[in-house]
């Protein structure tokens, strides 16, 4: 029982950093990229090169796994994401999905279709018993490691002097321009940041959430789920909300397994259906 | 009788014909579909393919209906299509039914689920409404999946053994019979969407896309509508799918997994959105791409798919399709008209005192 929970807060705790960007490019910046899998898919596949390849530990892929997707998300936003904030959803959706067709056909072509296995190193592996709860090392290293990130995240927004430019770009991006916040250069960077958690996460997701060429797919509608139940005027609704999916989504898949998948997106549209924009978001 | 009622009235006799002269057939509608004809004959070794671009355009007028017309954007309006494909497989295997019984069974069944989650997508903007259709479909596979008994799972619907149409007409293995049978079924209800998307209803949709709120102050029943449209789309997509079933004999997961719902939606934007011959030739196009590219890249041409809707993209494809539509209104409206750019409701009557 406290193990699931465990195991639950821990895959919710991934799925936040995972999301994390997604929920200021959609939540914030109000663009519904679908394609933010792909750029987790990236950082998994930088992890399990690095470490199948070239023999890299797992700890010093974790930076690549970061600057790579990060990198990627910089020049994409720069040359096709920028000309696309003005446009209505339904053409964000439909360049977001070509996007991830593209980034599956492409990684299918280089790689193969088979999965790929990250290997852990032996400090990471196995349980330990802590007051009569099994913990899994790797999942308590998950925790660690996204708390800190949740925490930093958190503080960034809150009390930097970039966060507080963000937020007036987001509020109102014409009246931050009127005063010399450089509105263009505030949303490429947050856009590289938010891929860039997305790749850690992916990196970091990939021996428990697996790792193909069908992962933006296979996982898009979880992070879409995690904004869009946690609402988008905050990060602490998207992570809360993370964690609620991560619980129910352990707890469903051991308790009731066939009906593991129902669990969610059931949860999801009795959620969207009773309160629209969002579990924990005041109204606009 | 008042001023005022006596003035509506005359009013409603100019809509009424301005409505009736928009709904009359153009000759390159006449000649669209006479083509469409003659492929019956002039491609007797392509029925196979043709069928399936009948099919996927049915499929694709049914999505243009509640997004071309009432701005409902859906990512999964292959649940609707794939409950329609296991109906008529389960009514053809189990009963052996006419296949023409098999469509009205699919039509019933989608819109049965079309008009009870249709409430669902009244809630909410853009993105809620993508992710509620989309979570719908996903359930709705999943349901698929795990009720193996019924549907065969992951092996897919086997047996079906389609009687003749109307105890008359059997399918042939070159397709003839069901191409034939496709393209008669997408055009009757072609021709049923055309007459309802020029009538007063169609004409409330589109107030209800352009600004729902304005559309509420006028007086439409905007929720009403939307209910009665999204019903109406999940049964042409319903029959759609019973289409398929029927002609290839076979249903599995595929009819209703996700690419299927974004699959159909690039189809109709390559086609463009909101004239409902959009999607049938989207459909054509679409379907002789895939025909090309998977002969040059047999495994990748989802690359090349994504590709294509990233460039229709930064194309910007509304202005390609509002350029489409102007000359479509252009040609239509013919040397007395003059409807112009705008061509809305309120240029219409002038031009209409002939």
């Amino acid at each position: 029982m406290l193990t699931i929970l465990f195991d639950g807060v821990a895959y919710g705790m991934l799925l936040f950093v995972l999301a994390c960007g997604l929920a200021i490019t959609l939540g914030l910046m109000n663009f519904v990229n679908l394609a933010h899998g792909a750029f987790a898919m990236a950082g998994g596949y930088v992890t399990a090169i690095l470490i199948n390849r070239w023999g890299l530990p797992f700890l010093a892929t974790l930076p690549f796994a970061f600057l790579v997707p990060a990198a990627i998300g910089l020049v994409l936003e720069r040359t096709l994401y920028v000309r696309l904030y003005h446009r209505n959803h339904l053409d964000q959706v439909l360049f977001s999905i070509g996007l991830v067709f593209m980034a599956v056909a492409a990684v299918d072509w280089t790689m193969g279709s088979q999965q790929q296995f990250v290997t852990l190193p032996s400090w990471l592996k196995g349980r330990v018993d802590i007051l009569g709860v099994q913990v899994g090392l790797y999942r308590s290293f998950i925790i660690v490691v996204c708390s800190v990130l949740v925490v930093a995240l958190q503080l960034v927004l809150a009390k930097t002097r970039f966060g507080s430019r963000l937020r007036a770009a987001v509020d109102d991006p014409r009246v931050a321009r009127g005063l010399g916040i450089n509105v263009s250069a505030i949303f490429a960077i947050t856009f590289a940041f938010g891929s860039g958690l997305a790749g850690l996460g992916g990196a970091l997701g990939a021996e428990i959430l697996g790792l193909d060429p069908t992962f933006p797919l296979k996982f898009m509608i979880y992070f879409l789920i995690v904004v869009t139940v946690g609402g988008t005027t905050s990060l602490t609704g998207p992570f809360l909300a993370s964690i609620l999916l991560g619980v129910a989504d352990v707890a469903g898949k051991y308790y009731v397994p066939s009906f593991g998948a129902f669990v969610i997106y059931s949860l999801m549209i009795v959620v969207l259906v009773l309160r629209p924009q969002g579990l924990f978001a005041r109204a606009r | 009788m008042s001023h005022a009622s006596a003035d509506s009235f005359v009013q409603s006799g100019i809509v009424a014909r301005t409505l009736a002269r928009r709904g009359r057939w153009r000759v390159p509608e006449i000649l669209f579909w006479l083509a469409a004809l003659a492929s019956i004959w002039l491609l007797p070794d392509r029925h196979l393919i043709l069928n399936e671009i009948a099919i996927i355009g049915l499929f694709a007028v049914s999505l243009d209906l509640i997004l071309g017309y009432a701005g409902i954007v859906s990512l999964g309006h292959a649940a609707f299509f794939g409950l329609g494909a296991y109906t008529a497989g389960l009514i053809a295997k189990h009963f052996a039914l006419d296949p023409v019984i098999g469509l009205v069974g699919a039509a019933a069944t989608a819109a049965a689920l079309g008009w009870v989650t249709s409430f669902l997508v009244l809630r909410g903007a853009d993105l809620t409404r993508l992710m509620v259709t989309l979570g719908v479909a996903l359930i709705l596979a999943e349901v698929a999946n795990q009720m193996a008994w019924l549907t065969g799972g992951a092996d897919g619907l086997q047996g079906v053994i389609m009687p003749a149409i109307l105890g008359r007409f059997e399918f042939d293995i070159f397709g003839t019979t069901a191409y034939v049978y496709s393209l008669v079924v997408t055009f009757v209800l072609f021709v049923i969407a055309r007459r309802i998307v020029v009538s007063p209803f169609g004409l409330s949709l589109r107030a209800i896309r352009d600004n729902s709120l304005r559309a509420r102050a006028v007086g439409i029943p905007v929720n009403a509508r939307l209910i009665a449209v999204y019903t109406l789309s999940a049964a042409y997509a319903g029959v759609a799918g019973a289409l398929l079933a029927q002609t290839t004999q076979f249903v599995s997961l595929d009819v209703i997994a996700f690419h299927r719902s974004a699959d159909v939606l690039l189809v109709l934007v390559i086609g463009g959105t909101g004239y409902l011959y959009g999607g049938l030739v989207g459909a054509v196009v679409f379907k002789l791409l895939q025909d090309m590219l998977a002969s040059i890249t047999p495994q990748y041409w989802l690359f090349w798919i994504g590709l294509i809707l990233i460039i229709l993209v930064l194309a910007d494809r509304d202005r390609l399709t509002a350029r489409l539509t102007a000359a479509w209104r252009a040609r239509a409206t013919g040397p007395a008209g003059g409807a112009g750019p705008a061509g809305g409701p309120h240029a219409t009557p002038a031009s209409g005192e002939r």
